[in-house]
């Protein structure tokens, strides 16, 4: 995380900002009433963060910010100068290869239309960092604010149980 | 762009906050976790011409223990509180309410000040802070107030807060020792807000009557309401099934006879709110018997 080098003590309607997405260092003079969401897509052409309801209400637009899952509608982007966001583009390996969570809906067919999969995707990554091991029960819960329209949340459940598991086996092998 | 136009500034001394906030009176809002906030600014349902954004106040990020309650400060958030072992171990009724809040995205950001200051009737801790007969503290330039919450409240998503003010903290009292407490909500779906809920306390006296009841209700209407004659029937009872069935027929009176809406009737939201308190009421009550039979055992061991 950057130290927040601004000062905004004084009132201003844009502002110079700098952001690491995804690792990378972003700097953009946005203005004011810019969303962190609309930031992402439009400014940073990161348009796999999608934009459902606006209101967030659907969970389309979670990311991770300093590393818990926030719904980027209801941020300003001035909000994130100096700090962490990790969005889907975020989440494949180096060489592209898909993340153990992207791999496991792919298998468990647990995306239909996709519209949704990229806040769910970042919303398990959350979970699964806090609980490792979730029931099928915790699994429902924690899922609950992310709406798919598709309705296909059986298999939506399914791919995270596997994920979880293939998470688990990898931190294993990694102590 | 959603939002509409305004000037922000995001200090990070509260006199800063409280000197901006003097300045431009009703024509600036106070942003915490947003999570109300700037739904209401994309919607332009609200369109305030300065924003002070309190999240780089350090001094505003406690929770702290004090004689008498749990003292949180204007940016503590939610899911903080909702970790927070001292909380789950001091105020478990606090941390039961807030994983009723949302969903753990929202709580992430949001913050416990900032839905008490928002003061959606439908919202779950000014219910509780209602129910505790906690407090609320207001600051601004010229000096600070403490306001009870059911003074606090005025009416649907309208406080007592003054322009030039600023609410930095919300006072939780601690349970009392022995009591039993319960918190209920029935929403369409998971992480909605509710269309009616409950919060209920009970204290029993020496010879396992209730000595003191405290039950207050959000979604019932404009303003979360405590229901002070359902409390003093209850008092002296030993909560059997006639002191529910006539405490559960006394809270469908609380609610509101405009409270219907597209999600419910007023008719279907009393059914509910006679349901829920019969259920949080039993539940809180069992969480005090409970208490008492592992003293005995620990005594008899």
């Amino acid at each position: 995380m950057l130290e927040r080098d601004d000062d905004f003590s004084q009132c201003v309607e844009e502002c110079e900002i700098a952001v690491i997405v995804n690792g990378h260092r972003y700097e953009r003079t946005v203005p004011v009433r810019l969303l962190l969401s609309d930031f992402l897509r439009h400014d940073l052409q990161l348009t796999g963060t999608h934009v459902g309801c606006e209101h967030g209400v659907c969970g389309c637009c979670t990311v991770l910010f300093n590393g818990e899952a926030v719904r980027s509608c209801l941020m300003l982007a001035v909000q994130a100068d100096g700090m962490a966001v990790t969005t889907i583009e975020g989440m494949a390996g180096t060489n592209s290869e898909l993340h153990p969570i992207q791999q496991a809906f792919q298998e468990k067919h647990g995306l239909q239309c996709g519209f949704c999969t990229p806040g769910i995707i970042m919303s398990v990554h959350a979970m699964l960092h806090e609980h490792p091991d979730p029931t099928e029960k915790e699994i429902r819960h924690e899922l609950s604010g992310n709406i798919c329209r598709c309705t296909g949340y059986q298999n939506i459940v399914e791919a995270v149980k596997l994920a979880a598991e293939r998470l688990r086996e990898q931190h294993m092998e990694v102590e | 762009m959603k939002p509409p136009r305004f000037q922000y500034c995001a200090p990070r001394i509260l006199d800063e906050a409280l000197t901006l906030l003097d300045q431009h009176g009703e024509d600036i809002k106070v942003l915490a976790g947003g999570q109300s906030f700037v739904p209401l600014l994309n919607m332009r349902l609200a369109g305030p011409a300065y924003i002070v954004d309190i999240n780089h106040i350090s001094e505003l990020h406690y929770i702290e223990t004090e004689d008498g309650y749990l003292a949180i400060g204007a940016i503590a958030r939610q899911r903080q509180i909702e970790r927070s072992v001292l909380v789950q171990e001091k105020h478990p009724l606090l941390v039961e309410v807030i994983k009723h809040i949302g969903h753990m995205q929202i709580r992430n950001r949001g913050t416990v000040v900032g839905s008490i200051a928002h003061a959606d009737p439908a919202a779950e801790l000014p219910a509780l802070l209602t129910c505790l007969n906690g407090e609320v503290l207001a600051q601004s330039i010229h000096g600070e107030r403490v306001i009870k919450a059911e003074e606090f409240f005025t009416g649907y998503l309208t406080t007592a807060l003054e322009p030039g003010e600023m609410l930095t903290e919300a006072r939780f009292p601690w349970i009392p020792p022995r009591a039993g407490w319960s918190f209920m909500e029935f929403a369409r779906r998971a992480g909605d807000y509710a269309l009616v809920g409950a919060a209920a306390v009970l204290t029993p006296a020496p010879d396992d009557t209730c000595m003191s009841a405290h039950i207050a209700y959000l979604g019932v209407a404009g303003s979360p309401i405590r229901a002070h004659a359902v409390e003093q029937m209850l008092v002296g009872t030993t909560l059997d099934q006639r002191a529910l069935d006539a405490a559960a027929e006394a809270a469908r009176e609380i609610v509101s006879e405009d409270m219907s809406d597209v999600h419910a009737t007023v008719e279907y939201r009393r059914t509910l709110t006679a349901e829920l308190t019969k259920r949080v009421l039993k539940a809180a009550w069992g969480r005090r018997e409970r208490q008492e039979r592992q003293e005995q055992q620990r005594g008899e061991g």
